[in-house]
């Protein structure tokens, strides 16, 4: 039963899954970065995800692909959970938005640019969220140390 | 890197916008935002026609920090998330780590988990109801409701010696067993919560004023709810029956009877009387726990797991060596991500921990309820009055240390 939703997904997007596992009970399929809002919108439409649970990047410096965009989803009707992942590169990264499938995403995605620097493109108002305009950097990257000063902002009118 | 090209700047002046609405700051220093956030508001005369939430004046780095310490050094950090229901998030972590390791506690410590997640739950309802009522100008309900908290912050104080910090479960146990008068303590603690709450119940339910300030304001339905993802009391008063202690029980809730409580409004009454019910359903859990709760152990036996116990430490080198070890090098689960889902106090509080076989995460994320709610503020209060965002976001609870970590 576990592994009917990995096949379902695999069986769907033979060309775009790249992997999928089962690691203490937690499934995930990960499948190219093109191939997300794809995915996503079919968990949405056909298996009955509705809710976007958590949307974030983890940061796997020297690799490359650097990140990984992780998206947890929860299907209230059936009561499963599905992890969604896909790889983004380190240089420029950009990733398509998943706003139009679920509002609920506004504000996962701001923190995530605003923490990994990770643009999303077709999103509405891609600002940063907890950091302050004029901040250097984004400070969940690998690179980024921990005690770094930032620069004085300038006095806004 | 310097700023994205959509970083728009918005020009917010106090000043009449040219269509002659208003724009306007609510916050960041506002008496009924507690927590600090701000809400750029744009009125036409006393409707809300725009809003713009702020936030991030809490940021505090946690997932940050928590990359650079061990798994056992993170628990104090989560007390400071959602600080109302501190042992919510001890316990959330804790499982997360474990699960992480694939190790189980005895279970003594998971039912004493599950008393003190509910006992950290009606905490956090009581100061929600409280705030919220003292916002709407029925402050006497305030100082019932945090009569009540003051009893079971002594309680929770008792067990774990910090009121509001606790830092009470670590990664396979417990600091310590309960105090050996626990359960009579408790009782007592409960007498003193039922009162109070029948008193507000009788102050707030049938107050006229109190049910026209919240009835019909701050709506939101049940589609935009779960697209918004919302969770916890928010999305269960749109009359969705999501509850991670029942849809998914860990530690041992699938071995009480307690209901979950919808409402079908979504609005701030029915979020109200969710959160009313709540309490009185988690004064069940833990009636319900102490009776069954068994004798044993509270820790995980395993060395590499937990620190042994002191007289092993310093009579023998084996447990010398395991204290050391844990104390310098942490637990270390092996390579992997999971995914740990507990309810908190405003909803699913999930923990999402990628191991890289060393004693510190690799990263760590925290899923915090209010952020989805706070993202989804804007569209409760938009078309409503200006002074119904007080109610709205009252009954949101936003807490800021979970909202911006």
């Amino acid at each position: 039963m576990t592994s009917y939703l990995l096949e379902t997904v695999k069986s769907k997007f033979p060309q775009h899954v790249l992997e999928t596992h089962a690691f203490r009970g937690d499934e995930t399929v990960m499948v190219k970065k093109e191939a997300l809002p794809e995915v996503a919108a079919f968990l949405r439409d056909s298996l009955g995800f509705d809710f976007l649970m958590d949307l974030t990047a983890v940061d796997y410096l020297p690799r490359e692909p650097r990140f990984e965009l992780v998206c947890h989803f929860y299907s209230s009707r059936h009561n499963y959970r599905l992890r969604l992942k896909c790889p983004v590169e380190g240089n420029a990264p950009s990733v398509a938005s998943l706003t139009p499938l679920w509002a609920g995403a506004n504000w996962f995605e701001r923190e995530v640019w605003d923490m990994f620097g990770i643009k999303f493109e077709g999103h509405p108002d891609l600002r940063r969220i907890l950091m302050y305009d004029g901040f250097e950097g984004h400070p969940l990257r690998k690179d980024y140390p921990l005690k770094k000063r930032q620069p004085r902002i300038q006095h806004r009118d | 890197m310097t700023n994205p090209p959509t970083d728009q700047q918005k020009n917010w002046t106090l000043e009449k916008l040219e269509d002659g609405r208003m724009a306007l700051n609510m916050g960041p220093s506002h008496p009924a935002m507690h927590g600090i956030v701000r809400i750029l508001l744009t009125v036409d005369g006393e409707r809300v026609s725009d809003a713009d939430i702020e936030i991030g004046y809490l940021h505090r780095g946690f997932e940050k920090t928590c990359e650079t310490v061990t798994y056992n050094q993170c628990i104090p950090y989560t007390d400071r998330l959602n600080y109302v229901s501190p042992f919510i998030n001890n316990a959330g972590f804790a499982l997360a780590v474990e699960k992480l390791m694939g190790i189980e506690t005895p279970a003594r410590c998971q039912y004493i988990r599950v008393i003190m997640s509910e006992i950290s739950r009606i905490t956090d309802h009581l100061t929600c109801i409280g705030a919220n009522a003292m916002e709407l100008s029925a402050f006497t309900v305030y100082f019932y409701l945090i009569n009540a908290r003051e009893a079971l912050y002594r309680l929770g104080d008792s067990a774990a010696g910090g009121r509001v910090t606790p830092a009470y479960a670590r990664v396979g146990g417990l600091t310590r067993d309960l105090p050996p008068d626990f359960k009579r303590d408790t009782a007592e603690a409960f007498k003193i919560l039922k009162k109070n709450l029948d008193d507000a119940d009788k102050l707030l339910t049938r107050n006229r004023i109190f049910y026209d300030r919240l009835r019909g304001t701050g709506h939101i339905s049940k589609e935009d709810a779960v697209a918004l993802s919302f969770t916890g009391p928010a999305l269960r008063s749109t009359g969705v029956p999501y509850d991670v202690r029942k849809a998914s029980p860990y530690l041992v809730y699938d071995r009480f009877d307690f209901e979950v409580p919808v409402g079908s409004e979504g609005d701030n009454y029915d979020r109200y009387l969710v959160r009313m019910e709540e309490i009185r359903q988690s004064v069940r859990i833990v009636e319900q726990a102490l009776a069954q709760l068994p004798d044993g152990p509270v820790n995980h036996p395993g060395y590499d797991v937990i620190l042994p116990p002191k007289a092993e430490v310093y009579g023998g080198i084996e447990a010398l060596m395991a204290h050391f070890k844990l104390t310098f090098e942490g637990v270390k689960p092996p390579k992997g991500e999971i995914y740990q889902a507990v309810e908190g106090g405003n909803g699913e509080l999930g923990f999402y921990i990628v191991s890289d076989g060393t004693g510190n995460p690799w990263r760590l994320r925290v899923r915090p309820p209010c952020f989805s709610l706070t993202g989804g503020l804007a569209n409760m209060i938009k078309g409503g009055y200006l002074a119904d965002i007080v109610a709205t976001f009252g009954q949101i609870n936003m807490i800021g240390g979970e909202l911006e970590r």
